[in-house]
């Protein structure tokens, strides 16, 4: 395991794109930072700009107004970056599957590392998924 | 200096359905204009919802909005109820006007936190969410999820209040008023916040007509509009329970309007439990004759109103959704400009949209003489603000 | 009075059919032309509140729905305007009378393909700009991207 990943498993700083969704995914990752589950004890933190994140956590199905920008983000930011998609939504467009505005699940745009599914995802299992994407990331 | 700058927000800002980009044109420390760029969480419902039966639409339009995931599903069963002229039971209506309110609580418990953290309150932010959690508890207990409960079912509810669970929800609620007496004397009393909030992003009463806005934003223009008042539904006319409305228009009114709604909704709740009466949950609906109904409700941001019409078949042929934002939202026009640049934070924030939307962006500058900001930043300018006014206030 | 019955009075000669579903629910048609005359009368007289405005695809014609809100009685006026013309459908704009009509407008523009006469800003508003300019989703005949 080399020097980067080991540094990045201590300490996930965490980006969030919302790609359309219904805002409960959302809710529900804020609500994981807040008093009850409190991740930032373990060093998880929300930034503002994803050129400092680790991790990209993408919500909500991606239309034609989201889908090229959150392939920007990705390219914004700086590598190692691992992309964890939530929500039934983000990993295979759930009701919306069928609309004019749905342009591809999210795996399809961007190299997807770990998908936490929910329609939402209560905050237990988003930091279950989180564990697990640090457990594979340590080999 | 008339050195122009603009400073987008956005896109995303996930806390709500209808996401904006706002383009803040800005001179010196003035804003002097503001652009609204929306479209961004567009999925095209209302075509879904024309694929979909009457029973599944309920589900779908669930999904438009995880905060008020009650809100869109209790306006479109009222709208297809009034096209069938269905009658529903007593009991059901108690049922959905407990859910309805314990989602007003945990909105506005929601905002208030995200309010605090506009203007460089972490603490507001972390205390009033961790009292959320209760809340979502009581939802998760009567409906099984904390979010998206899939109450509302054309003719009724899909699950009953258990009678065990009753003395858990009335303590949740015994419980909550200490903690809303401790808000509202924190937020009320606080020098700071008044500084920070009186007088800022004004709405007054003629732009909030001339805007059409809803909700907790047109009450605190001093325009008496509730729902749950003027055209009752759901249990709301049993009960005793009155409209908070302020005159001001400015950030503060806004907030007070939230924090003393809530000591309502807990009055609702509980009345709701006592008066509660014993039957059957739900009413036997045979089909969706031909016809156009609407069904409007007082979602915790304003009137969220749907209009459904069926041609006899199994799906709808035209459901139209508007959101109440979709109305508060265009208001931030005026609402903005001729403020300072470090209060457009709040002020956006102020109808309830949310405030991901300053800070979940990443900005290219392509113009290399114009000053490019980021949502980050206008909240950090926000935050020392605060930092300054509160130093000034101990020297 | 109901306010139903007093746009009855006011627009006697104008009124093509009106149908009352409850005491509550009215929904009153009229001819595209009259319609910003009556949102005039129901928005400033009667100091209604508009609510939003629906487009409708049906087989013969496409129907604009006006929704207004009395608020101190409860009471919902819909306005109703067929448009015939089905290639090219065009009504006058309620935006200058007031804004919160702005955005519907735009709304059912592009969703529709009505076009909307002295509309100040009439532009995209939820569709990205890059989907075909004669994308009308909610037509029923709406082709295939």
């Amino acid at each position: 395991m080399n020097l980067k990943l080991k540094a990045l498993t201590k300490s996930l700083w965490v980006f969030h794109a919302a790609c359309s969704p219904c805002n409960n995914c959302d809710i529900e990752i804020l609500d994981v930072l807040t008093p009850r589950y409190d991740v930032e004890r373990f060093g998880i933190q929300l930034v503002g700009s994803v050129r400092h994140a680790d991790v990209l956590l993408v919500s909500g199905v991606p239309n034609y107004k989201t889908a090229k920008r959150l392939k920007l983000l990705y390219e914004q930011a700086a590598k190692p970056c691992f992309v964890v998609s939530i929500g039934t939504c983000a990993i295979g467009g759930n009701f919306f599957r069928h609309s004019y505005n749905f342009v591809k699940p999210v795996d399809e745009i961007v190299p997807v590392a770990a998908y936490i599914p929910g329609c939402p995802p209560k905050p237990e299992a988003i930091i279950m998924g989180v564990v697990k994407l640090i457990n594979s990331l340590k080999g | 200096m008339s050195h122009r700058v603009i400073v987008p927000i956005g896109p995303y800002h996930p806390l709500q359905e209808e996401p904006e980009f706002f383009k803040l044109y800005v001179e010196g420390e003035k804003v002097v204009d503001i652009d609204i760029v929306i479209g961004y969480m567009h999925r095209g419902i209302e075509k879904l919802s024309e694929s979909k039966h009457f029973d599944q639409v309920s589900f779908l339009v669930e999904r438009i909005c995880g905060i008020c995931s009650n809100s869109h599903p209790f306006a479109y069963v009222n709208a297809v109820e009034d096209l069938a002229r269905i009658s529903v039971p007593e009991r059901a209506l108690f049922i959905r006007t407990i859910i309805a309110e314990l989602e007003r609580l945990h909105s506005h418990l929601l905002w208030l936190g995200l309010a605090g953290h506009f203007i460089g309150y972490n603490t507001v932010w972390m205390w009033s969410w961790k009292y959320r959690e209760p809340v979502l508890d009581i939802l998760e207990l009567i409906t099984g999820n904390r979010q998206h409960y899939a109450m509302m079912t054309v003719g009724g509810v899909r699950r009953d209040i258990r009678k065990e669970d009753i003395p858990e929800i009335k303590k949740m609620t015994h419980d909550l008023i200490p903690v809303l007496n401790m808000f509202k004397g924190a937020v009320m009393d606080d020098p700071v916040i008044h500084a920070r909030t009186r007088k800022v992003g004004i709405l007054t009463k003629e732009e909030a007509i001339d805007y059409c806005v809803v909700g907790p934003t047109a009450r605190a223009s001093g325009i008496p509009i509730d729902i749950r008042k003027d055209d009752p539904y759901g249990a709301y006319d049993r009960i005793d329970w009155k409209i908070i409305t302020q005159e001001e228009g400015d950030i503060f009114a806004k907030l007070v309007v939230r924090v003393l709604e809530m000591y309502e909704s807990i009055r609702i709740i509980e009345q709701c439990l006592d008066k509660m009466p014993e039957g059957p949950i739900d009413a036997d609906v045979k089909e969706i004759p031909q016809g156009e109904g609407i069904g409007h409700i007082e979602a915790p941001r304003g009137e969220c109103f749907h209009y459904v019409r069926s041609d006899g078949t199994n799906s709808p042929i035209r459901h139209k959704i508007r959101a109440p934002s979709y109305m508060n939202v265009a208001s931030n026009k005026v609402a903005a400009v001729g403020g300072t640049i470090s209060d457009a934070a709040i002020t956006l924030a102020a109808v309830d949209p949310c405030y991901c939307c300053t800070e979940r962006t990443a900005v290219i500058d392509k113009d290399s003489d114009k000053k490019i900001m980021n949502g980050w930043d206008l909240v950090r300018l926000s935050q020392e603000k605060t930092v300054r006014l509160k130093k000034g206030l101990s020297k | 009075m109901p306010i139903s019955d007093t746009i009855k009075n006011e627009f006697s000669k104008e009124i093509l059919e009106i149908k009352e579903h409850s005491n509550v629910r009215t929904y009153i048609s009229l001819e595209p032309k009259d319609i910003p005359k009556a949102a005039r009368f129901v928005f400033k007289d009667l100091d209604c509140r508009f609510v939003t405005a629906s487009g409708i695809d049906t087989p013969d014609c496409i129907e604009i729905l006006y929704h207004f809100s009395h608020d101190a009685s409860g009471e919902m006026i819909t306005l109703k305007a067929k448009l015939k013309d089905k290639k090219n459908p065009h009504i006058e704009s309620l935006a200058p009378l007031m804004k919160g009509a702005e955005w519907i407008e735009r709304e059912i523009w592009e969703m529709l393909g009505v076009q909307f006469d002295n509309h100040p800003n009439l532009k995209r508003l939820l569709l990205d700009e890059e989907l075909p300019e004669d994308f009308h989703p909610l037509r029923k005949e709406k082709k295939e991207l």
